[in-house]
């Protein structure tokens, strides 16, 4: 199941620069909202579902090289956290539901570690 | 990002448009452009300039007199010519006389812009002096942006491919490379910075991928703990062998009371709105802990904290294979 199916088929909202999400294909996924956790939990081409908003989502996501963040219950990223996103790669989608229940679709959805 | 445009340097990828902008800026339209021209005269005879085109599969070309450029003859113009039967005449007489030209100096933008207010597809390029000295087409421009990219990447190869060697190429008894961050206390803005530019540093080395990633967590972990617990920031250092990578985090202050404490699973002594940020798990050190070979640490109330840690290279994935120095690290050099 690639990126775009799974925006279209959870509803969520692309933050960062539109591009081609059909080419990227999860590997998997992973949820922390504890930075430290993600590090050691997060693989390379993972969704990271988290209700973390600020800036530094990004930086640990580049360095794991997760596919997207997913970032739930509607927390609002801010503007410099989306550029700095947009600078270094970082995928940001929103969403107003919870990550146990995003978790929960992405699973049935065939998105499993 | 890695793997999405199959190159694997990171904040590369993500400028790759831009950088295609920048290209069409940077480029001027004589490096781009076709400079050996065939050219008509104003007296050649039509049937001759219709010659020159079906031999050269062209649609027009430029009229030059003493080297300027006097117009251009196209293929319409020959048809009309054609009607009335009257291809003996001299281009002169068929030529259009008012001509857009670009000129040799300008960037290529500046044709693409030109092409895309007038409907031709190929345009005289005039020097300095106003002489004729090339034909531009969409083609050339499009050719000559993916050469300039190419290039990029072949520097970025090349510029890989000397790194990578680093060790083999300089011969010391024992070659040191040394990478020296320095990391200001509460700059959250830029956490992350450090450990990006090692991961880089790494890639280029010719690291492998597991070792970078240990080295990743590693020192990002270092690096915002220099963040959010020291008075004055620090300073991160990793010194790279081939044998092995050692990164240390030196800071001035507030030190450690109790270091066994640290090193447990979820002690943390971080404030609640650093807690907020997902930071303060307690589970830096742990992180560090599992991600290298050997861990160090040394503090001082009052007097500041000195972390080592040593990653040992499996073999031969930066540069050389490890040639067996197995020293224990040691918190008393800078």
């Amino acid at each position: 199941m690639n990126l775009q199916q799974i925006i279209n088929e959870l509803n969520l909202t692309v933050l960062t620069e539109a591009q081609d999400f059909s080419g990227i294909t999860p590997t998997g996924g992973y949820s922390s909202d504890l930075l430290s956790c993600v590090m050691a939990g997060a693989k390379k081409g993972y969704l990271w579902t988290t209700l973390q908003a600020h800036l530094n989502i990004v930086a640990v996501a580049a360095l794991n090289e997760v596919a997207a963040i997913i970032i739930t219950e509607n927390a609002q990223p801010d503007a410099a956290s989306i550029a700095k996103a947009n600078q270094q790669g970082v995928i940001l989608l929103s969403t107003p539901k919870s990550t146990y229940e995003i978790n929960g679709k992405l699973w049935q959805m065939g998105v499993q570690i | 990002m890695h793997g999405r445009h199959g190159r694997p340097i990171t904040d590369h990828d993500a400028h790759e448009i831009s950088r295609v902008e920048e290209l069409s800026y940077d480029l001027k339209i004589r490096e781009v452009m076709t400079a050996a021209i065939k050219t008509a005269t104003p007296d050649m005879p039509l049937s001759k300039v219709l010659e020159i085109l079906r031999i050269n599969r062209i649609s027009g070309l430029p009229v030059v007199e003493n080297e300027k450029l006097v117009g251009v003859v196209s293929l319409e113009d020959i048809v009309r010519a054609l009607q009335k039967n009257d291809l003996a005449a001299p281009t002169s007489q068929y030529m259009t006389r008012e001509v857009i030209t670009v000129a040799s100096y300008e960037s290529i933008v500046k044709a693409i812009r030109t092409f895309t207010e007038i409907k031709l597809g190929r345009l005289p390029v005039l020097d300095e002096n106003e002489n004729l000295v090339g034909m531009i087409t969409k083609g050339d421009i499009t050719r000559g942006i993916l050469v300039a990219l190419q290039k990029d990447y072949k520097e970025e190869e090349v510029r890989r491919y000397r790194a990578s060697h680093l060790f083999e190429d300089i011969i010391s008894e024992r070659t040191t490379l040394v990478l020296r961050y320095t990391i200001k206390a509460g700059d959250f803005t830029h956490g992350g910075k450090a450990s990006s530019d090692v991961k880089r540093a790494l890639i280029r080395l010719g690291a492998d991928p597991q070792l970078i990633r240990r080295c990743c967590i590693a020192v990002y972990e270092a690096e915002m703990n220099l963040i959010i617990h020291t008075t004055n920031g620090g300073i991160l250092k990793l010194e790279v062998e081939p044998h092995r990578i050692t990164m240390s985090a030196i800071d001035e202050g507030p030190g450690i009371a109790d270091i066994e404490k640290v090193f447990q699973p979820g002690y943390s002594t971080a404030t609640e709105h650093v807690r907020e940020m997902g930071f303060g798990a307690g589970m830096g050190l742990v992180n560090m802990k599992r991600c290298v070979d050997e861990i160090k640490m040394e503090s001082t109330l009052g007097k500041g904290t000195k972390l080592v840690m040593r990653i040992y290279v499996p073999d031969q994935t930066v540069g050389v294979s490890r040639d067996g120095q197995n020293d224990e690290p040691t918190t008393d050099h800078q």
